[in-house]
């Protein structure tokens, strides 16, 4: 093994082979539970502690120190705020549509878990390689509309349904842009698949080659994660909290671990397709990867604790009229470098 | 058959963003506001009322009631209203302590203006920066009469000296605050989005700020130069000197740098008056029970929020027989209803955070 602990993965695959004989569909079976079951264990992890970075980091931007009351620096404060928003009264309101207003925190979990199934953790680390990878997941992730629109429209309240109609406005406005963004990557590696992807860039990160789709996605998916400055969803200045107005206790826990899923999805994403995913030295893959998300992710939380908010009018002029010609162009602009790249070493062709 | 309506939202009064008990029914089309109808008086607490039942002094604590985030510059207009009446002669010493803490008032307010103002279009870490320096400024206030809030300082016929520590402390803020300032244009002032939000909004134009009677850095934001400091000097703001800012569009960025500007000329201020600043007694001899004879007077003080006049009737007995106040929010909250239809939902929160209201001070 060329990294220690690189292949975590494919170590249990084996232990469990060597369990039950080498009959695979067993072993198959088993490494699919296990995998689902980690990446719940992923989601909690990452919003649990995505939230306690997010408060010392806004408290460090904002000249304060942020929670350091339970626990060691007070990194068990999340821990207590779930267990206090587990405790709360699970209120609907009685306006409100039963089913669509119960069924949409589910829906926003549900989508990030089948999202993160394609993410590659690591060297052999991928829970499911699909063929597809990329468009699974931008296909999957283009769904999160819904369940905002079903939070704002099934609440009945004038505030959230307002909330509920920029999330979709929003949402499929930067959808756009955000694959355009990933397609100059696509266009070079000439596959979907994740983990292809990452084995490309074995010599060079795509953050070099596709710079300009970098900012795009950048900018984009701060959009698509509803994160300030494009946090018009929630917009608590003006509708109190959009979409979120009515919802009490772990319902709204569920929407607020779905931002933080989110969050580490499009970092996840970013790491993945433009910074090398797990490719590093000496480090196991898995950590290099989290190094990466954990950067991007801190880039995501700096935009948000220094830009005010956007206008929804500018949102939309921002997304149509900037956005999207910078990421036609760069498809462009990559087209053109694949052609000239390929007039020179003939040999590489496709 | 389909039908479109006019979606109508009730802003307030328990609302994020209206800085208080301030309720506006808002008709939106899509996401444009088409009227705005302002509500007002859900604090009124009958300031007006009450002073016919107290005693000249006893009032002096509930001016500090009206604008909560200036209760000095309150208190100075109400006891020199009253030493107006009754024809006291200030000391020198106290008219110098008067123009400092003013000033020191008139900063944190601003500080609060500009903070929340950020806060209103989303940016919460500018909130801390204006907090931060705010924190400064009411420990001066906590260091000379132990309050932070409503303090009730300034008497009739004086103001309280501060101690030794005073001088030290207050210096080492003025050092500060440039260094401050700075912060609060490279968070705000240059911020794209914020500049985006603010340029062109909300314009209020001069003539409309003329026949409200806009006052206060709303109304200089529109380009009008009026600041009883320098066109009707009070106390002895007539012996220093400072630049009335003005903005030129009246938009909402306008009014914010109006603000950080006089943010600026009052620190000038304040340099001046420690400068010049005479020893001496800081109370005049003015009698135990305050006995005005029978007359009426009027006042006009700049408070950061506009104009504040108090006109008093008295009946030669130890209470006010009429007491009526003037406050700058109550006129200035009235451009809203002209200003707001056209503009998006969030500029309406915008622009309303760029009028710097305080209802204590409307509703009285």
């Amino acid at each position: 093994m060329p990294q220690y602990g690189s292949g975590l993965f494919v170590s249990i695959a084996h232990l469990i082979r060597g369990l039950f004989g080498g009959t695979t569909v067993t072993a198959d079976v088993v490494m699919t539970v296990i995998n689902s079951l980690i990446i719940w264990a992923l989601i909690a992890l990452a919003a649990l502690s995505l939230i306690l970075l997010e408060r010392k980091v806004a408290g460090w931007m904002q000249l304060r120190t942020g929670p350091n009351r339970l626990g060691p620096r007070g990194w068990f404060q999340t821990v207590a705020d779930a267990m206090k928003l587990l405790g709360k009264e699970d209120i609907f309101p009685a306006a409100a549509d039963k089913w669509v207003f119960g069924l949409a925190p589910m829906f926003v979990i549900g989508l990030s878990v089948m999202v993160m199934a394609v993410i590659p953790y690591g060297k052999g680390m991928v829970p499911v390689d699909l063929n597809v990878g990329i468009f699974y997941l931008l296909a999957v992730s283009a769904l999160t509309t819904i369940p905002f629109f079903m939070a704002g429209w099934g609440s009945n309240n004038k505030f959230a349904l307002l909330g509920g109609m920029r999330a979709v406005a929003q949402m499929i406005s930067y959808e756009i842009p955000l694959v355009f963004s990933l397609l100059g990557v696509v266009m070079i590696t000439q596959t979907f698949k994740m983990s292809a992807i990452v084995n490309a860039q074995s010599h060079v990160w795509f953050i070099l080659l596709q710079p300009l789709g970098f900012v795009v996605y950048t900018i984009a998916a701060t959009a698509e994660t509803n994160r300030a400055p494009f946090d018009l969803v929630e917009g608590e200045s003006e509708l109190t909290a959009g979409a979120f107005t009515e919802y009490t206790g772990m319902r709204w826990a569920l929407f607020f671990l779905g931002e933080y899923a989110n969050l580490f999805i499009v970092s996840a994403v970013a790491a993945t397709v433009f910074l090398g995913g797990w490719q590093g030295p000496f480090l196991p893959g898995w950590i290099w990867f989290a190094i990466k998300v954990l950067f991007m992710v801190f880039l995501f939380l700096w935009f948000r604790w220094t830009f005010p908010r956007l206008r929804v009018d500018q949102l939309m002029h921002f997304g149509w009229k900037v956005l999207l010609p910078l990421s036609v162009a760069n498809i462009l602009l990559t087209g053109v470098g694949i052609y000239i790249y390929q007039l020179i070493y003939p040999a590489i062709g496709g | 058959m389909i039908k479109t309506q006019e979606l109508e939202i009730n802003l307030g009064p328990q609302h994020p963003s209206t800085h208080g008990v301030f309720r506006m029914i808002t008709k939106l089309d899509g996401e444009t506001v088409t009227s705005v109808e302002s509500k007002v008086g859900y604090l009124h607490r009958g300031m007006e009322k009450l002073a016919e039942s107290r005693t000249y002094t006893q009032y002096i604590p509930y001016t500090d009631r009206l604008d909560y985030l200036a209760s000095i510059n309150n208190n100075l207009g109400y006891v020199q209203t009253v030493e107006k009446l009754m024809g006291v002669e200030v000391p020198e010493r106290a008219e110098y302590l008067r123009i400092i803490f003013g000033e020191l008032q008139r900063l944190a307010s601003h500080m609060v203006a500009i903070g929340t103002g950020s806060l209103d279009l989303g940016g919460f870490t500018p909130f801390l920066y204006t907090f931060r320096d705010r924190e400064k400024i009411l420990d001066l206030f906590e260091m000379t009469i132990g309050g932070r809030m409503t303090m009730n300082m300034p008497r009739i016929g004086g103001i309280i000296e501060p101690p030794e520590e005073f001088w030290p402390a207050l210096n080492k803020f003025l050092g500060e605050m440039p260094g401050s300032i700075e912060e609060y244009h490279g968070i705000i002032t240059g911020n794209e989005i914020f500049q985006a939000r603010t340029v062109g909004v909300g314009i209020i134009s001069p003539e409309l700020a003329e026949q409200i009677a806009v006052t206060g850095p709303n109304l200089r934001g529109s380009g009008i130069k009026w600041d009883l400091r320098k066109n009707a000097p009070y106390g002895i703001y007539d012996r220093f000197d400072f630049e009335v800012p003005v903005g030129v569009n009246g938009d909402c960025f306008d009014r914010y740098i109006v603000r950080v500007r006089e943010m600026e000329e009052s620190i000038k201020i304040i340099h001046q008056a420690v400068r010049d600043i005479p020893e001496g007694p800081t109370f005049a001899k003015v009698p135990k029970l305050i006995k005005p004879s029978v007359g009426e007077v009027y006042h006009r003080v700049e408070n950061p929020r506009g104009e504040l006049s108090f006109y008093i009737v008295s009946d030669g007995s130890t209470k006010p027989y009429r007491l009526r106040i003037r406050g700058g929010t109550f006129v200035n909250i009235q451009v809203l209803p002209y200003v707001a239809p056209g503009w998006k939902l969030a500029d309406v929160i915008a622009i309303l955070a760029s009028l710097d209201i305080i209802l204590p001070e409307c509703d009285r």
